[in-house]
Order: C-alpha cells, then structure tokens, then sequence
C-alpha cells in the first residue's frame, strides 16, 4: 500500500511563506480531509502533496521516496490530482477528457491501446458518464461536469486520489452525488485526500479530519476527535455547539449565531 | 439543456479528409498561379514548368512573380493559422492571435524605425527587421510577464501583450506622423501583402516556417493536454515549462517568420483556428495539419480574389482577409455569446 505523507514541509508563493515545517501522513485506504479557515493554507498543503508546488524546504514521501524528485510522469501513475474549478476547453466531449486521463501511460508516438480503452470505460462506467460520453462538457451540469472532472483522474489508474474542494459551486444535492462517489472509490481500494469547506460534510464522509490554523496543524485525528466545539473556536473564531447526528450519530457542528429568535 | 453533441468526427473521416483539403489548396494555388493581369493560357502556364523559357514573357511572370507569390501565400497562412490555434489553445482565449502577443506590432516597430534610423529599403530587410522586432517584443512580453506571483499565466501573457502592443503601435505612429518619407515606403508593407516576394526570399523563410509546423505537428498531443490547463497537465506527469517553452518558440518562428514574408496581416491567424475546430474538435493532433492547409488556402484564395476583384488594379491581401474575416469573426462572437 502507499502511504503519501509530508516532512517538515515548507510551502509559499514569492516571498510569501504559507506553511511551515508541516509533517503530515496521509493513511493509505483511508479518506482523508484538510479542514480550517480561508488563507489558512489548506489548499497549498494539498497543492504540495499534488507536486503542483515546489517545496521550500523539507519533502513529500510516497512510500519513502521524495515525489518531487521522481520523473513527473511515472509521478502521475501513482497520484491522481484534480485542481480546484478547473474549466473544459470549449467544446470537448467527455471521452475525449477522460481520454486525457491516459497521458501518463502513453509514450510520444503511442497509439490508443486496448489498455488505454480499458482504463476509459472503467472510469466511465465508475462515474456513470457512459451515456454523457460524446456530449460537450460545457453542456453539462455543475455535478456532471465535476464527474467527468474525477473520470479522467480515475483515468490514470492512481491509487491515491487528491482533490483540492471537488463540491465548489456545487448544489447541496450534487456535493452529496460527488462525495458518495469518492466514498464508493475510497471502498473500492483508492486513497482519498481532499480539502473541503463544509465541516459537516468532511465529518460525514471522512475517516480521517486534519484541522489546520495559519500554517500548522492545529488538530488531526478521527472526525470525533478532531471536531469539537474548542478546535472549532480555535480555528474558525466561531463559538458553536457540537450534537451527535441523529441517524449516523457522527459529529455535527451548529455554529451559535448572533441573532437569537425572541 | 438541450443534449448538444460535442464536435467530434470520427478519426477515419479526419484522416481522409486531410488529403481532401491538401487538394483544394493545390487547386487554389493553381488558380493564383493561372490567373492575373496578364493574361496566360493554361499550356504557357504548364510550360513554364516544364520547359522554362527566360525569352517568353509569360513564362517569366509566372515563375519569377505569381509562383513566388503563391509560396509566400501559402506559406504565411498556413504559419498563421497553426500560431493562432497554438496560441488560443494554450491562452485559453478564443480572441487570442499573433498580434496578442505584440508580435506584430512589435516587428511593425522595427521597420518602421529600420526605415527612419537606417534607411533600409528592399523587401528582405525589412523581413529582418520584422523578424527580429517580433522576436524581442515577444521575449519582453514574457520577461515582463514572468514578474510578480504565480509566473507566466495566461492572463498576464495577455495584458501585458496588449499594453506593450498599445506602446509599440503609439511610438510607429509618433516615427510616422514626424517622418513622411518613412510613412510612404513603408505604406504597402503596413497593409501586408504577398506580392512582389522574390523567390530567395521565399526560400530563406522557408526552413524556418517548415520547421515550426514541423516541431507544431510533433507536439500536437502535449498541446492538447496543456490546454486543459497548467495544473491539469502537469497533475498528469507533463513537463509543463517545458512544452510552454516550445510553444513559445514555435509561435514566435510561425508568427515571426509570416510577419517576416508579409508584414502584418490580420484575421487569419484568429478566424482559421474557429473554423477548423467547428469539424476537428479539440483535438491539436489534428486541428494543427487543417489549420495549417486551411490557412493556406484561405491566404491564397483573399489573395486571389483581391486581384481578380478590381482587375488590372489589386487589393493588398491584408485588406481582403479583413474584408472576409471580419464578418466571420462577428458571425463567430455571435454564436458563441448565444450559448
């Protein structure tokens, strides 16, 4: 199994530095989410991790072996990343993304191999694109549009899956379809990372939360351990009570709003 | 949302329409070759070709005028078309052509003061000139780009491009309104044109735009991949810096090189990539080789047609790509802002 995890990393853009000596493991098989504020530097750790970004200083491991000195295209069979909002070139259908999805495995004058056709229908298949397959992603709805997103990524036939806020612009009903089909993924053997905003959400699906605050991990742990009503003060700035959920008994969080009904 | 299909045509029919368009541009060539202001019968055309005669009139003007001619139009447009799909691929920006770059306003710079400051005169200097002028604007375009956070984006490349291109168009203005020699030489290299390239300078540029489309051809998959976007492409083990670099060079050789032959010459480099996509899809493995030979055809047809149009007299290509380019450039806009 392979186990991605950061040591003393050191992360910033220009002269800005955005975290610092951050050590950080990500269990194979396992879900797991980056959590905390705007700025707090959630999406640079992930970006890190997704060798988007060049450390400063210190490394991410895969398996021991630091990923920013491998070859990036034997880099790409191992970890999948898929970026914030990212945006379809106009007029490309769904196969032809998810198509790209192969760039990893091909050589210069490759041809589509059966292997090739192979991995696309699986991540079709997976993502229940099969009958969306020849329309225009730009045709899709946000939800779809994201699916197809995720299908080239499964594409590549990683084991580990990055994703840095798959649910953004997205409708509560089609957070949920994004979130199930990561968890149907994570079931099926992938390690999943991700930043989400919604704290209710990443409890719900994630086996594993790390709370960050200006730069350092401020908590990490199972989502009981980590979502409390102190670390979210800590962290958001915000008082709020935390109750069982009623059905799946997992931590909810009720932030405590200004405004009380008289 | 209505269920519109993605532009996609199967691969077989993409490959053997290639042949098919290579076609129609050897037959437009032929016709730039066959038709002018003299008037030549087809055989003295053919035998011109094949027993040249340096007596027969007929026999000079077509191979010493309209042959040149027709490898200059096919040459620039076909340079053009591949620069303006390279560049609206990698920019992310349907509007974006060789001028967005300061390319062309840059090389207008150059021969405009090559004329004011040095006096240069013949037609392969100011190529020279052209060239270099375009070369430097655009390294300045990606030096000043490459300043600040987040490096070279496609968003600053296009700021920064139309800033510089405001710039270098103001001080060609300023050398031209204080300079009316300046102003009349340089006239008809302005409102670029094919004419009048002799076949050396035909030859001289040729290794340099055979080369681009050669190296744009190679790295058609990689460009597909890049047009996703710089984290999507490297997130699937692209060597991101590293294609960007060659783009780079492909479309300064491509645009350099058109602006070199031609001067500045508009709308093909922004149209032809459209009207290509409409049938290849995304795809650059493919949208490369038919903007190319659309590119081409479509240089040599405006060519055609702005001579036969106010025969004896002509129009400059340059004016007759805008002529046509322009409305379907606005049809383009119009159709897109619709969906």
């Amino acid at each position: 199994m392979s186990l991605l995890q950061t040591q003393d990393l050191s992360l910033g853009y220009g002269p800005l530095a955005i975290i610092e000596a951050l050590s950080l493991a990500a269990p194979s098989g396992q879900i797991t989410a980056l959590i905390g504020p705007n700025g707090c530097g959630k999406s640079t750790v992930l970006r890190g991790m997704a060798r988007l970004l060049r450390p400063r200083q210190g490394s991410v491991l895969l398996d021991g072996r630091a990923i920013h000195s491998l070859p990036t295209k034997q880099m790409a069979r191992e970890l999948g990343i898929l970026p914030q909002a990212p945006t379809a070139p106009e007029g490309i259908s769904v196969r032809e993304l998810v198509a790209q999805g192969r760039y990893p495995h091909q050589a210069w004058f490759q041809q589509w191999s059966q292997a090739d056709e192979q991995a696309l229908q699986t991540a079709l298949d997976l993502t229940h694109l099969q009958p969306l397959a020849e329309r225009a992603v730009d045709t899709l709805s946000g939800g779809q549009r994201q699916r197809a997103w995720i299908a080239m990524a499964l594409a590549q036939e990683t084991n580990i899956l990055l994703l840095d806020e798959p649910t953004t612009y997205l409708d509560l009903a089609h957070q949920l379809e994004i979130l199930n089909l990561l968890a149907d993924l994570n079931q099926q053997g992938k390690t999943i990372i991700m930043v989400l905003h919604d704290l209710n959400l990443a409890a719900a699906y994630a086996d594993r939360l790390v709370a960050l605050r200006e730069g350092q991990i401020f908590a990490q742990g199972s989502p009981a351990e980590v979502l409390t009503e102190e670390t979210v003060e800590q962290v958001f700035g915000i008082k709020s009570r935390i109750v069982p959920h009623p059905v799946t008994g997992l931590p909810l969080c009720l932030p405590l709003s200004q405004r009380v009904p008289a | 949302m209505p269920g519109q299909p993605a532009a996609q045509t199967r691969p077989w029919l993409l490959f053997s329409l290639l042949p098919v368009a290579g076609a129609i541009l050897v037959l437009v060539a032929l016709g730039s070759i066959a038709f002018g202001a003299a008037d030549i019968n087809i055989q003295d055309v053919l035998a011109s070709f094949s027993h040249f005669d340096a007596k027969d009139t007929g026999h000079l003007i077509i191979q010493t005028l309209r042959l040149p001619r027709a490898l200059t139009a096919i040459l620039v447009g076909a340079a053009l078309g591949v620069a303006g799909a390279i560049m609206q691929g990698l920019t992310r920006n349907p509007l974006a052509d060789p001028g967005l770059l300061g390319i062309e306003a840059g090389a207008t710079l150059a021969v405009v003061s090559g004329i004011f400051l040095f006096k240069i005169s013949a037609l392969p200097v100011y190529a020279l000139f052209a060239f270099v002028g375009g070369t430097l604007t655009v390294l300045a375009v990606y030096a000043l780009s490459a300043m600040g956070r987040g490096g070279v984006t496609p968003y600053k490349l296009t700021i920064v491009g139309a800033a510089l291109t405001a710039l270098l168009a103001s001080l060609t203005t300023t050398i031209l309104l204080f300079d009316q020699r300046s102003l009349e030489e340089v006239r008809f290299w302005l409102a670029g044109s094919v004419a009048g390239r002799s076949m050396e300078l035909v030859t001289q540029s040729l290794p340099f735009i055979l080369g681009g489309l050669a190296l744009a051809l190679i790295f058609g998959r990689q460009i597909t991949t890049l047009s996703l976007g710089e984290d999507v492409a490297r997130g699937l083990g692209q060597n991101v810096g590293w294609i960007k670099a060659i783009s780079a060079v492909i479309v300064v050789v491509l645009a350099g090189g058109a602006v070199a032959l031609a001067g500045p010459i508009g709308f093909i480099g922004l149209v032809v990539p459209h009207m290509v996509r409409m049938f290849t899809g995304v795809d650059y493995r493919w949208t490369l080789p038919y903007a190319a030979l659309v590119g081409a055809s479509l240089l040599v047809l405006s060519d055609l047609v702005g001579r036969v149009l106010v025969r004896p007299l002509e129009m400059p290509v340059g004016i007759m790509t805008a002529a046509i380019g322009g409305p379907v450039f606005i049809y383009l806009v119009r159709s897109k802002i619709k969906r």
